[in-house]
């Protein structure tokens, strides 16, 4: 039994498909990465097993218990947390509130100012910036915060949605660096990204996706060798 | 965007703050902030003893207290939740409607009295006493709150605005019509239409002798301002609390919100049964005070009427709320009929002023969005949406390192 099963999952934005059978697995400790272009389905991969846009067809299931018919917030509560495209970040809350927000299905007061400590311990910059507006910070900033707050509900699979977006290369090393320390520490993490010489270069096993469908699954140093996927995606 | 230089945030206050019924100037110091608030409720209650029991003045600020918590309520869904809605005359008219149904002659085949005067058990009717009908009222609007908010989940802004505008206009059809509706058998109608259900009873509080007259306002002034006081805790307890976070989670993005686990349609619809209920508060007593329930009353104006109030005062604020209220409700009740009304005649024009009360409002939002597009007493989060345009372009910010 795989720590997370997506088995031929269809997913639609209206009439439009977007997700047309897709399937994957994460094991326990993993980071596996989704990458492929715009367009390919990787945002929406994650949006359907976050239950944020709920699939057709298909079947999506952690540790064994089927959830695509399971609401979001009982899916946070479960132990997957995501940090969403584009960070969405409360633009008007401070730093401290946002994370706030991200153990907004926690009551255990000490556990969430442990995690708190442990978050500015990971990220030395959003203590810095602990009373700061989310909105008059920098995007790279914004997307520590933002897998901050994921962090904040004590997941146990953590999605990361294109954590390098719009962001200045050095922070992207930041960030990846501490996405690599994450996993260190225990987490699983499912990472869809565009740049994939990133992606590829932190993760463990990766996944391909074309046009809503996997076209290609191995282990991600495979990946990085493989000359179609060079061509497509690493610019080489 | 202009990057902000996060060197000049402001100097926020100690995270986690509870924010209370804090004056919203900032910067006053606890105790002086306490002290103010009580100096203004003290004021608020011996104000009526410095003026006539029956005067015009007394019966404005009955009627402004009882709008204070009309926009309190409307505050929760559109300041709070973000949720424009544009029907919230539907919560007057149940509110009203509710003391129409349990506390009058209207259903005449009924004989049901609870906890009224003697003279009012000898009445034919449905006769209950006035706690419980404005509790019926604030039930009966929540649940009315949720049912007008359940196909507006999936929309958004603008959207929402249309939905319960149209639902708004449903309830007012309702209201004209309702003489011809018969849901209970045939001399149970839903209202009385235009001709209004009348009279009504007249409250009895528990240590008064005589129920509540049109003679001596006091009285009438002073329940307003306690139920002003029950929604004004009520309001601040709950922005405080996790649903409040919530819903200003949901207000600032829906998508992350429930990425964080913030149940979206549970929250949604305790803001719109928060906000209705508080409207069903304020429209049984509106109702009891203007002793008839007439379908006349429930028009789409009114809604506008109690959005201005808000915008003008600032959305989300509490104390712009209540500055709001008691402004327009004076202005459309005091200034403009009573004071200002013969001016146009004066200068030799052939209309009365108050023929123009809603050009009057829209001039004054006009000017309002001009000078103070966050309203008189800003809310803090909203003032920053208004001054520093964030959130337009957070994608697109060129990064600092």
């Amino acid at each position: 039994m795989a720590f997370l099963e997506v088995d031929d999952i269809h997913t639609y934005y209206g009439n439009i498909e977007a997700l047309k059978g897709v399937s994957l697995k994460v094991e326990e400790g993993e980071i596996v990465t989704l990458i492929g272009s715009n367009g390919a389905g990787k945002s929406t991969t994650l949006r359907s097993i976050s239950g944020l846009t709920p699939i057709r067809t298909g079947a999506i299931r952690f540790e064994g218990q089927d959830i695509s018919k399971t609401a979001p917030q009982k899916i946070v509560a479960l132990g997957i947390s995501q940090s969403p495209e584009g960070r969405k970040c409360f633009q008007r809350m401070t730093v401290r509130e946002n994370l706030d927000l991200g153990a907004y299905l926690r009551s255990d007061k000490p556990g969430i100012a442990e995690d708190m400590d442990r978050i500015f311990d990971l990220f030395p910059r959003l203590k810095e910036r602990e009373k700061q507006k989310a909105g008059t910070m920098s995007g790279g900033e914004q997307q520590m915060l933002a897998i901050g707050r994921a962090l904040m509900s004590k997941p146990r699979l953590l999605l990361l949605d294109e954590p390098s977006m719009g962001i200045a290369p050095i922070l992207v090393d930041r960030i990846y660096e501490t996405v690599v320390e994450i996993n260190k520490q225990g987490m699983t993490i499912l990472l869809v990204e565009q740049n994939a010489n990133y992606a590829l270069g932190v993760s463990n096993r990766g996944y391909v996706l074309e046009t809503g469908a996997v076209a290609l699954s191995d282990a991600s140093e495979n990946l990085r060798t493989n000359p179609d996927v060079q061509k497509a995606y690493l610019g080489t | 965007m202009a990057a902000a230089d996060p060197s000049v945030t402001a100097p926020s206050a100690p995270a986690r703050k509870r924010r209370g019924l804090a004056l919203p100037s900032g910067g006053l110091p606890k105790n002086v902030n306490r002290a103010l608030v009580v100096a203004a409720l003290v004021f608020a209650v011996v104000l009526p003893l410095f003026f006539d029991p029956s005067s015009g003045f007394i019966n404005d600020c009955v009627l402004a207290l009882a709008y204070v918590v009309m926009a309190l309520g409307l505050n929760v869904v559109v300041g709070f939740a973000g949720l424009l809605d544009l029907g919230y005359v539907a919560f007057y008219a149940v509110g009203a409607y509710s003391v129409g149904w349990f506390a009058s002659t209207f259903y005449s085949d009924a004989d049901f009295h609870v906890g009224v005067t003697s003279f009012v058990e000898q009445l034919p009717g449905v006769h209950l006493n006035f706690f419980i009908v404005v509790f019926l009222a604030m039930f009966l609007c929540a649940l009315a709150g949720m049912l007008i908010g359940l196909p507006t989940l999936r929309l958004r802004g603008d959207y929402i605005a249309i939905v319960t505008l149209a639902f708004g206009e449903i309830i007012y059809r309702f209201a004209v019509n309702g003489d011809e509706i018969h849901l209970f058998g045939k001399n149970y109608p839903l209202t009385a239409g235009q001709q209004g259900i009348g009279p009504l009873d007249k409250p009895k509080l528990p240590f008064m002798k005589e129920p509540l007259s049109a003679l001596q306002l006091r009285p009438w002034y002073w329940i307003a301002l306690g139920m002003v006081v029950i929604a004004l805790l009520a309001v601040v307890a709950v922005r405080d609390s996790r649903l409040g976070r919530a819903w200003i989670a949901i207000r600032e993005d829906e998508i992350a919100a429930a990425s964080m686990g913030v149940p979206l349609v549970k929250t949604k619809l305790l803001a719109y049964a928060m906000g209705a209920a508080l409207g069903g508060m304020a429209g049984s007593f509106l109702g009891f005070f203007a002793t008839t329930v007439n379908a006349n009353s429930f028009k789409f104006s009114f809604s506008i009427f109690v959005l201005s109030m808000i915008i003008l005062g600032g959305l989300g604020s509490i104390w712009g709320v209540v500055l709001g209220a008691v402004a327009l409700t004076f202005i459309n009740y005091s200034l403009i009929p009573d004071v200002l009304n013969g001016v146009p005649g004066k200068i030799g024009l052939d209309f009365q002023l108050d023929q123009l009360s809603f050009g009057i409002f829209g001039f004054l939002l006009v000017i309002g969005m001009v000078l103070k597009p966050e309203g008189l007493l800003p809310e803090r989060r909203r003032k920053i949406e208004l001054t520093e345009g964030i959130g337009a372009d957070e994608a697109l910010e060129a990064p600092r390192t």
